[in-house]
């Protein structure tokens, strides 16, 4: 059988969660936004492999970690669409899409050089006003963030 | 209670504009009154806007308050780098109510957050002005005797004017309005607020030629077009003088039509329709005092 034949470009993870599907320029972003960088487990990533969805796309598998939904929709707006791969002894148990949230947290900077939260310490805040494309609207200065315009904190 | 601020326009329901309407008259027939006796209102101007400022802290004065305050952050602690949230937090403890100036959007926003008492937005960068908006209702009010079915024209920067999108916001939550909007190409009325308008099935119509399409009037309202707003001075130079409201211009308006203009006006308005009686914009600053009298009281529940 094909399967057989063709190696698993990262290794594969007895319990945990595979993040599939993420834009390959957008890895380390998705990594940060997790607080990956953090953790204490095992977590192995590949990026720039071939994918006929994006082109080029990346993976990371994360051992003994499951994300709630609130938390892994964070990654929505730079990897929308990311799926998740809940591991339990080798066998995927559960697959979930991200979703893009009502509302974005301290997570994405405010276009608007003038907002005051580009000039002092604050959490942004934003709600979705638009999912297709993305169109964030501050909470604070109420000037709309688009796709193209998002900056990562 | 829960503490009530005025940071946008849309913090308002219909009913408390009308709410607002109502007090305003009160106050303008009766303004000195003792609501604000023994209290403490800060006027943080943290850039200079004296119109604004006198307005507020004659309203706090005709209610018997006490003002605190700075007029521009110079003579603040915000010039040896306080940062907002430091100044917010300390003056909150000293004050009942705090009018807020400041030139970074969300300011105000931001500053409800970390207040103790209620704050009022005397403006904020280029992004919310509500109780000017509310004034401009008062003004309608008062000459049309209505804010349902009213025509109006918005005339000069409609892409930078915060006063024209809150004034838009505000008129559509009332019956059928019709919005006519006249600006040069480059100062146009932004999409999104045509899209709302839209979705609301409101009637809206765009024009760049100042002529006596005015005719139907019931209120003109008149911006500044401001030259820091071009990129290309040349096309500054182009529009500047094109949209002058003369007095032979009113020749064929309605009778009850009022001007308005949020003042300072620099050369959009003849002076030769100073002494016309549609001219409406200096009693128009005047109703200012009344309605921040009414917004104050409103928002700390004293009528």
């Amino acid at each position: 059988m094909e399967i057989e034949r063709k190696a698993l470009q990262v290794n594969a993870i007895k319990d945990g969660t595979v993040i599939d599907h993420i834009p390959a320029e957008r890895l380390f972003d998705v990594i940060n936004i997790l607080g990956l960088f953090n953790s204490q487990e095992m977590i192995t990533f590949g990026t720039n492999l071939d994918s006929k969805q994006l082109g080029k796309k990346g993976i990371i598998k994360v051992a003994n970690r499951f994300f709630q939904d609130q938390e892994i929709n964070k990654i929505a707006l730079i990897a929308p669409h990311a799926k998740l791969n809940t591991i339990k002894n080798f066998e995927v148990v559960d697959k979930r899409v991200v979703e893009i949230p009502s509302e974005i947290g301290n997570i994405v900077k405010c276009f608007n050089p003038k907002c005051i939260t580009n000039n002092e310490k604050i959490k942004t805040r934003f709600a979705v006003i638009s999912e297709k494309p993305i169109e964030l609207k501050c909470f604070y200065c109420e000037k709309i963030t688009n796709e193209g315009e998002i900056v990562i904190k | 209670m829960q503490k009530r601020d005025l940071i946008s326009i849309t913090d308002f329901s219909k009913d408390e504009y009308l709410r607002i309407m109502e007090l305003a008259a009160d106050f303008e027939k009766n303004p000195n009154q003792n609501l604000l006796d023994g209290k403490v209102v800060a006027s943080l101007f943290f850039e200079p806007s004296t119109r604004t400022r006198l307005s507020f802290e004659t309203a706090i004065s005709r209610l018997s308050g006490r003002v605190i305050g700075f007029s521009d952050s110079s003579s603040s602690s915000v010039s040896k780098g306080e940062t907002l949230h430091d100044t917010i937090r300390m003056v909150s403890n000293y004050a009942d109510l705090i009018v807020m100036r400041h030139p970074l959007e969300g300011s105000a926003r931001y500053a409800s957050e970390v207040s103790s008492v209620p704050i009022i937005n005397a403006g904020d960068g280029a992004n919310q002005h509500p109780s000017q908006t509310l004034l401009d209702m008062y003004s309608i009010m008062k000459t049309q005797g209505r804010l349902d079915n009213i025509n109006i024209f918005m005339v000069g920067d409609l892409k930078y004017g915060r006063t024209v999108h809150s004034l838009l916001m505000a008129l559509s939550e009332f019956e059928k309005p019709v919005f006519n909007f006249i600006a040069p190409p480059e100062l146009r009325m932004p999409v999104e607020y045509k899209h709302f308008l839209h979705s609301k099935g409101i009637k809206y119509y765009e024009h760049t030629e100042f002529t006596d399409i005015i005719s139907e009037a019931d209120i003109i309202y008149m911006t500044r077009v401001q030259k820091e707003r071009f990129t290309d001075p040349i096309e500054y130079e182009k529009v500047k003088n094109v949209y002058i409201l003369k007095n032979k211009m009113l020749k064929n308006t309605k009778p009850t039509v009022k001007i308005l203009h949020p003042l300072p006006r620099v050369n959009e308005i003849h002076p030769d329709v100073d002494s016309n009686p549609k001219a409406y914009y200096f009693e128009q600053a005047l109703n200012g005092v009344f309605t921040r009298e009414a917004i104050i009281a409103h928002l700390m529940g004293l009528k």
